[in-house]
């Protein structure tokens, strides 16, 4: 499951769809006058923490790199749920918070969805970042037993990519009203579209524009 | 939630909000009700979502630094600070030392603003009149001098990527000094009001427990935090901008209710007083930009940058595709995380603490919903 679940970058897109000037060698060249202190592309990384949750949990992380001092994992969508148990309950330094959750789009990869974890240790004073590919009609295992502020972290990715979880106990839309019919922050949505209907019906306004 | 209910009445389910005075903005909350006990309670958001996400991926990285400063509009300097510090990160940027303790001094001067805002209408909430004119008498001083800085009161996009976009005005040094002589004694007369008030203590203590393995476990982050007695700030853990060479307290609460939290907060104002002195003293001329292009062109890849803005841990996840337009901009919202608490502060607590658990929380809707 590793490799396929890996999209064809690493991180980041290459492929930019509304962009076109960037697209290709985005990553080589050297933007602006700035990069030249900090390196401009991810870098592999390792730890001894790395290891040992290789050694529990053997194909769980296909890919581990770190860019800007973070690290990032790239975590098979079947092995998340242990990965994170896993993570939380770590004796050496336990990922206690989980600071955020979230996703970004790309639709012309064949799994669309990333979804990203920004997890916390306290003992360990450090952050991790894990990054799971999620096709358009999977489902990704809720985490609100693990961390229950996934609860309303998982609602938002839910709401704005239409993203499906499995084991979420009240999976809806948060921001947007219960009604509204499409995913606002998915790339092929576009700024000024909105549910007609809705507005219609709800606003009795002809658009909201 | 199926208990038996109090003489076997049945539940009242009510609702309160989204147009109501103490819920801080927009905010709608359904209340399930035992006779005046809460039963349970759910929030609806989303009034106020405006769709900055997706607004910054339609705008270059500049563009968008003005946006931010509308999701937390009492604190708007830290919103804008925390972006420009999550671009710069990415950029690889260094920042001046003299822009760097600009910033802190003016985002410490905006922490105390935005406390001064909780403490005047979470009081008032309360039934307490005075205090809140008493807050915005002195906020009004801070407002003053952001105003002389970059011109805008409350939205002042006060911050450029790669440093300031003015030096300090002549007289800025005196002004912030003269507020430093000012206000502790005022934070004192707040104290008197309120710390040993019998009506404060009665409606505060105890009420909004929060232990600090739940607040964890919910993602609970800044005063409301450390109120349940972690110890845990990021200017302390992770140290942004010049934050590890000034020396200030990190308060703690220990019973982890809503006087520890109004407690915790009041120390806060006076512990930003302090870094405010430290940094004027560490105030050298120099430049106030770093070396940033005209037009921001980061290289492919993502950050995560958090600072610790007067609610909490306010994240940006910035992902690049080398483009000028960030290819997407993710808020990580403390107001939204520390909210969710709210069901696990409120329940089996009365109707009347209902007010006194939204106050303590903080909340900005505009942040919530962005």
């Amino acid at each position: 499951m590793a490799d396929e679940t890996k999209p064809p970058s690493p991180v980041g897109p290459t492929e930019t769809p509304t962009k076109p000037p960037a697209a290709g060698g985005g990553a080589t060249t050297p933007p602006a006058k700035s990069a030249a202190k900090a390196p401009a592309t991810p870098e592999p990384w390792s730890s001894a923490q790395l290891d040992q949750l290789n050694r529990r949990l053997p194909g769980a992380v296909s890919e581990a790199t770190i860019f800007r001092g973070m690290p990032t994992l790239w975590v098979a969508k079947d092995f998340l749920f242990a990965v994170c148990e896993l993570l939380k309950n770590d004796e050496g330094g336990a990922y206690t918070l989980l600071t955020d959750e979230t996703a970004v789009d790309y639709p012309k990869r064949e799994k669309r969805f990333e979804i990203i974890y920004h997890l916390y240790s306290f003992k360990r004073n450090d952050r991790l970042r894990l990054k799971v590919a999620v096709g358009e009609d999977e489902k990704v295992p809720s985490l609100v037993s693990v961390w229950p502020t996934a609860n309303w972290l998982e609602r938002e990715v839910y709401d704005m990519f239409g993203v499906q979880y499995e084991g979420h106990p009240d999976l809806k839309r948060i921001l947007m009203p219960d009604g509204w019919v499409g995913y606002p922050l998915r790339k092929d949505y576009d700024i000024l579209r909105q549910d007609e209907a809705w507005v219609q019906a709800n606003l009795k306004i002809k658009s909201a524009q | 939630m199926t208990e038996a209910t109090f003489l076997d009445s049945n539940e009242i389910l009510i609702n309160m909000g989204p147009q109501h005075p103490a819920t801080h903005g927009v905010l709608r909350v359904k209340l399930k009700l035992d006779g005046e006990k809460v039963v349970g309670s759910e929030c609806v958001i989303g009034y106020l979502h405006r769709g900055v996400e997706k607004i910054a991926e339609n705008r270059t990285y500049q563009q968008f630094a003005p946006y931010v400063d509308r999701l937390d509009y009492v604190a708007a300097v830290t919103n804008g600070m925390g972006y420009v510090e999550a671009v710069e990160k990415l950029l690889g940027v260094e920042v001046p030392a003299r822009a760097q303790f600009t910033r802190m001094i003016v985002a410490e001067l905006q922490r105390i603003a935005s406390h001064l805002v909780w403490l005047g209408t979470h009081a008032l909430d309360l039934g307490a009149m005075t205090p809140v004119f008493y807050t915005f008498r002195e906020r009004e001083e801070i407002l003053n001098i952001f105003e002389k800085y970059c011109g805008a009161r409350l939205t002042t996009h006060a911050f450029r990527i790669g440093g300031l976009q003015y030096d300090l005005y002549d007289g800025f040094e005196t002004d912030v000094r003269k507020f430093c002589d000012y206000f502790p004694p005022k934070v004192d007369e707040y104290e008197r009001l309120l710390t040993t008030n019998r009506i404060w203590m009665e409606r505060t203590k105890g009420v909004g427990f929060l232990s600090a393995e739940d607040a964890i476990a919910l993602g609970v982050t800044g005063p409301v935090l450390r109120g349940s007695g972690v110890k845990w700030d990021i200017r302390k853990a992770q140290p942004y901008e010049a934050y590890s060479q000034v020396d200030f307290e990190v308060p703690i609460g220990e019973h982890g209710d809503t006087y520890d939290r109004y407690l915790v907060r009041m120390q806060e104002m006076r512990q930003s007083i302090r870094i405010i002195r430290q940094s004027l003293e560490k105030l050298a001329p120099g430049p106030i930009f770093g070396k940033v292009a005209k037009v921001i062109k980061p290289p492919v890849g993502e950050v995560y940058h958090s600072i610790e803005a007067p609610k909490g841990e306010l994240g940006y996840y910035i992902v690049s595709d080398g483009s000028t337009n960030p290819y997407r901009v993710r808020v990580r919202p403390p107001s939204f995380v520390n909210l969710q608490a709210f069901d696990r502060m409120i329940y089996g607590r009365l109707v009347a603490d209902v007010v006194a658990v939204i106050g303590t929380i903080d909340i900005v809707l505009g942040e919530v919903d962005r």
